[in-house]
C-alpha cells in the first residue's frame, strides 16, 4: 500500500505543473525588487525575508525549503550574510538549478567590489564575514551593478523572455539613475554629518552620501552591546557632533535608546533593506525616507 | 560565349548593382534600389544584434558557474570542532535504566544513565565539502578516551533534482523531531527519556544505508523519504544477512501562520529485526537474569514542532513548543538464562510480545538574545508484556517512568553554550533521583548552518 502511494506521488512530482517563466527565490527584498522590476509579469518572486528580521538570523524553516524547492533561480545576498540558513534550505530543497555553482545561484555580493573586508579573520572579534561587509544594498549604485549581472543571469536562464528583460532593465535603469541623481541633490547637505550605528549594517550608505561613523553600538559585528562600551562610547561622543544614533528595525531599541538619552543624540530606525513592497515603489521608498529621516534631524 | 552578345536580364540588373553610376536609371528605380538596401541592412543588422544578444547570454551561462567566488569561500573542506562537557551531580545508582523497558545489557556503566562529578562528553568534529558537482559528503567523528566513533559519514546526492536526493552510507535516521539532531544541538543536556527507551545509550538511531528523500512541489512543504540499511542498532541487532537489516519511511509537513508563526509535523515508521538482543531483567525473586530476544521491532513516531517568533524575528524572543509520541511492537522469542538459584537457571525458552508507549512534550523559551528557560516532561508507559511461559520467571514491574526537567542556558554567542538543568527523574521503581546538571557546548570552526 505505502509502495504505490508513495509510486503515485512520485509520478505527480516528476509531471509536474507546465509554466511559463521564472520562478524566483529572494533572500532579501532588495534582491526580490530588483528581479521583480527585471521581470515584471514574466517572473514570479518569493522574498525570504523582511526588513524587520535581522538576516543573518534567519530559521530555515520548512516553508522555505518548499519554496526552494520549486524555484529556478535564487538570488541571494551573499558574502556569507544567509550562511546561517540558506546552506540549510538550498540542500534539503533537493534543487539541482540553484545549488552554488550552478546559473540559478546568483550572488549580489559577488558582482561588487566589497567595504570592509578584514584584515584578519577570528571569532573573538565577533560575527566578521570574511568577504567583507555584506550589506551592499544600501548603496543604490550598486544596484545598478547588481541589477545588470542580474538582468544578464535572468536572460541566460530564460532566453524567450531575454528580450522583456532587456527591456525591463534598461527602462529601469534610467529611472533610477535619475533617482540617485535627485537623492544625491537632497544628501548634500548630509555630506560630513556622524551618525552612531548600532551594527555595521550601514558602510555602503555612509560612504555614498559621504556620512561618516562616530562609533558602532555593538562592541563587536553581532555582539550585543555591554553597559560598559555604551559608556565609553557616550564618553567619547561627548562634545563630537552626531547626528543620529541609527539602528535597524530588528534591533532592540533599548542600547540605543540609553545612549540617545545619555548624549542627545537622537535615536533613529533606518531599515536596512525595503520595507514596504518588495518592488520599485518599494526600492524609492526606502532610499526616500532614509534621507528624509536624516534630513529632518538636521533642522 | 551567347552571354557576351546577349546579355541577360538578371546579369544586367547584377551590373547595374556593382556599377551604378554607369547606368542611366530613373529616379524612381534608384529610390526602390535604395530601399532594398536599406532593407537588407537593417535586417542584417537585427540579425547582428540576435547574435551579438546570443552570445551575450551564452558567455553569461559559461561564466556563471565561476562568476566571482558565489557560494561559501570558507575552508574546504568545512571543518567544525564541538566541545562538550558537565559537571553532575545525582543519585549513586548501580545500574541505571528504564524500568519495565527493555536496554542492551552489554552497555559501559559510566556511559549509560551517566558518571557523576566532572566529565567530558564526546567531542565531536565535523568534516564537510561538496565532493564534486555530484555528491555532497560529510563525517562527524565522536572522539571519546581511547575511541574514535564514526557517528555519521554519508554522501548525498546534489543534482538529482525533482526535489530528490540520496544519501549513502551511515547517517542518523530522519524518523522522528529530534533523531537526526546531535546531542549538541538539544535544547536539554540530555534526551528525552522517550528517545533512550527507544534506541539506547546514545538516544538516537543510527543506520548503515540509503535513504532517498523526496520535496513534493507544493508551497506546503511536504517531504517523504525511505530508508533502508544494515539495521545493527538497538532495537535490532546487527545480524549478518544479505537482506536489509531495517527499514524506515517518514513523512513531513510543515509551513508558516502569519508572519510570527511556524511549524513541522512528522509521522514516522521504523521496522527492524533483533536476533539475541541481549538484555538484563529481573526475575521473580529479585535475580539478575538475561533475556535474549529474537524477533521484530516496529514503532511509529508523530512528531510536532510549533516555533514563534514576533514578526518572523528570533533575536531576542522566541518560543518553540515541540513533542513527540511513540507506540513499539516488539514481537518474536525470548530465551531467558540466569545463574544457580534464579529462576532461568535452566534456560526457558518463550514467546515475547510487547506492547509500549511514551511521549515528552517540552518548551524552550528565549526571553533575551542570550536567555533561554526551557521545561520538559517526559512519561512512558510500560504498556503490555507477555513473555509467555518466562512470565513464571520474569517480574513485570507495574512503574510508569516520568521524569520533569527545567533548564536555563546562556548564549553569549551562536558558538558557545552555558546551561545549568535541574531534573527530577523518576523513570526507575522506587528511586526519586533530584539531578543538577551544568554543561557547556562550544563550537570552533565552520558556521554550519541549522535546520528548523
Amino acid at each position: 500500500m505505502i509502495r504505490t502511494l508513495l509510486l503515485a506521488l512520485l509520478c505527480l512530482g516528476l509531471a509536474g505543473p507546465a509554466r511559463a517563466g521564472l520562478n524566483v527565490f529572494a533572500t532579501l527584498p532588495e534582491w526580490g525588487a530588483l528581479a521583480r522590476v527585471i521581470g515584471g509579469d514574466a517572473v514570479r518572486v518569493f522574498v525570504a525575508t523582511h526588513a524587520r528580521q535581522d538576516p543573518h538570523h534567519i530559521e530555515a524553516r520548512p516553508s522555505l525549503i518548499a519554496r526552494a524547492r520549486q524555484a529556478d533561480l535564487v538570488v541571494a545576498n551573499g558574502a556569507e550574510l544567509e550562511i546561517g540558513w540558506l546552506p540549510a534550505v538550498l540542500s534539503a530543497a533537493g534543487n539541482r538549478a540553484i545549488q552554488p555553482g550552478q546559473p540559478g545561484y546568483f550572488e549580489a555580493a559577488a558582482q561588487v567590489a566589497l567595504l570592509e573586508v578584514p584584515v584578519r579573520v577570528d571569532r573573538a572579534d565577533g560575527d566578521v564575514h570574511p568577504a567583507g561587509n555584506p550589506h551592499i544594498g544600501l548603496d543604490p549604485r550598486l544596484l545598478l551593478t547588481v541589477g545588470a549581472a542580474l538582468q544578464a543571469r535572468m536572460a541566460a536562464l530564460d532566453p524567450a523572455q531575454a528580450a522583456v528583460y532587456d527591456a525591463n532593465w534598461s527602462a529601469f535603469r534610467t529611472r533610477w539613475q535619475a533617482a540617485i541623481d535627485r537623492w544625491q541633490a537632497r544628501a548634500a547637505p548630509l555630506r560630513g554629518q556622524a551618525i552612531v550605528v548600532h551594527h555595521t549594517a550601514y558602510p555602503y550608505f555612509t560612504h555614498w552620501l559621504g556620512l561618516t561613523r562616530a562609533g558602532t553600538l555593538e562592541p563587536k559585528p553581532g555582539v550585543a552591546p555591554g553597559s560598559a562600551h555604551l559608556a565609553a562610547l557616550r564618553d567619547a561622543l561627548a562634545g563630537q557632533r552626531v547626528l543620529a544614533i541609527v539602528r535597524p528595525p530588528y534591533a532592540p531599541e533599548g542600547p540605543g535608546q540609553w545612549l540617545a538619552e545619555q548624549s542627545n543624540i537622537p535615536l533613529l530606525r533606518l531599515p536596512i533593506s525595503v520595507e514596504q513592497s518588495a518592488d520599485e515603489t518599494g526600492l524609492n521608498a526606502w532610499f526616500d525616507g532614509m534621507i528624509d529621516h536624516l534630513l529632518a534631524l538636521r533642522r | 560565349m551567347v552571354f557576351k552578345h546577349f546579355p541577360s536580364a538578371p546579369l544586367a540588373l547584377a551590373l547595374s548593382l556593382v556599377a551604378v553610376p554607369s547606368l542611366a536609371a530613373s529616379d524612381a528605380e534608384l529610390d526602390d534600389l535604395r530601399a532594398q538596401v536599406r532593407a537588407l541592412r537593417d535586417s542584417y543588422e537585427q540579425r547582428l544584434a540576435e547574435l551579438e544578444r546570443r552570445l551575450a547570454r551564452q558567455a553569461a551561462l559559461a561564466s556563471a558557474p565561476t562568476a566571482a567566488g558565489e557560494g561559501p569561500r570558507g575552508f574546504n573542506p568545512e571543518i567544525s570542532l564541538t566541545l562538550q562537557g558537565q559537571y553532575r551531580r545525582m543519585k549513586d545508582i548501580d545500574e541505571r535504566h528504564i524500568s519495565g523497558f527493555a536496554a542492551l545489557a552489554d552497555h559501559d556503566d559510566h556511559e549509560h544513565g551517566g558518571e557523576r562529578g566532572f566529565s567530558l562528553d564526546h567531542t565531536e568534529l565535523v568534516l564537510a565539502a561538496n565532493i564534486d558537482s555530484h555528491y555532497r559528503g560529510l563525517v562527524n567523528f565522536g572522539i571519546v578516551d581511547g575511541e574514535v566513533e564514526v557517528e555519521e559519514a554519508w554522501f548525498q546526492t546534489t543534482g538529482l533534482g525533482h526535489g530528490l536526493s540520496l544519501r549513502g552510507g551511515r547517517f542518523l535516521s530522519e524518523i522522528g523531531y529530534l533523531n537526526a539532531q546531535h546531542a549538541h544541538a538539544w535544547d536539554f543536556a540530555d534526551a528525552p527519556l522517550m528517545y533512550t527507551a527507544l534506541f539506547g545509550e546514545h538516544a538516537n538511531y543510527g543506520n548503515d544505508g540509503l535513504q532517498l528523500k523526496w520535496v513534493l512541489p507544493t508551497d506546503l512543504f511536504a517531504e517523504v523519504g525511505v530508508e533502508i540499511g544494515r539495521g545493527a542498532k538497538f532495537p535490532g541487532t546487527d545480524r549478518d544477512v544479505n537482506g536489509i537489516g531495517s527499514s524506515a519511511i517518514f513523512a513531513h509537513l510543515g509551513g508558516d501562520v502569519g508572519t510570527s508563526h511556524s511549524w513541522r509535523a512528522g509521522l514516522s515508521y521504523l521496522n527492524a529485526r533483533a536476533a539475541d538482543r541481549h538484555s538484563h531483567f529481573e526475575d521473580v525473586g529479585g535475580e539478575e537474569v538475561t533475556g535474549d530476544f529474537t524477533g521484530r521491532s516496529r514503532m511509529w513516531i508523530a512528531d510536532a514542532v510549533w516555533k514563534w517568533a514576533p514578526d518572523g524575528n528570533a533575536g531576542a524572543r522566541a518560543l518553540t513548543l515541540q513533542a513527540e509520541f511513540f507506540q513499539r511492537r516488539e514481537d518474536g522469542d525470548l530465551s531467558c538464562e540466569g545463574e544457580a538459584g534464579s529462576a532461568c537457571a535452566t534456560a526457558v525458552d518463550s514467546d515475547y510480545r510487547t506492547r509500549q508507549r511514551g511521549w515528552y512534550a517540552q518548551a524552550v523559551y528565549k526571553f533575551h538574545p542570550q536567555w533561554r528557560v526551557g521545561l520538559r516532561h517526559d512519561r512512558l508507559d510500560p504498556g503490555t508484556r507477555d513473555y509467555g511461559d518466562n512470565n513464571a520467571n520474569i517480574a513485570r514491574e507495574n512503574h510508569t517512568p516520568k521524569r520533569n526537567s527545567v533548564m536555563v542556558d546562556w548564549s553569549p554567542s551562536e558558538f558557545s553554550r552555558l546551561r545549568l538543568q535541574l531534573a527530577r527523574d523518576q523513570s526507575m521503581a522506587g528511586e526519586t533521583d533530584n539531578q543538577l546538571w551544568l554543561q557547556y557546548v562550544m563550537s570552533l570552526g565552520a558556521h554550519g548552518a541549522h535546520s528548523f
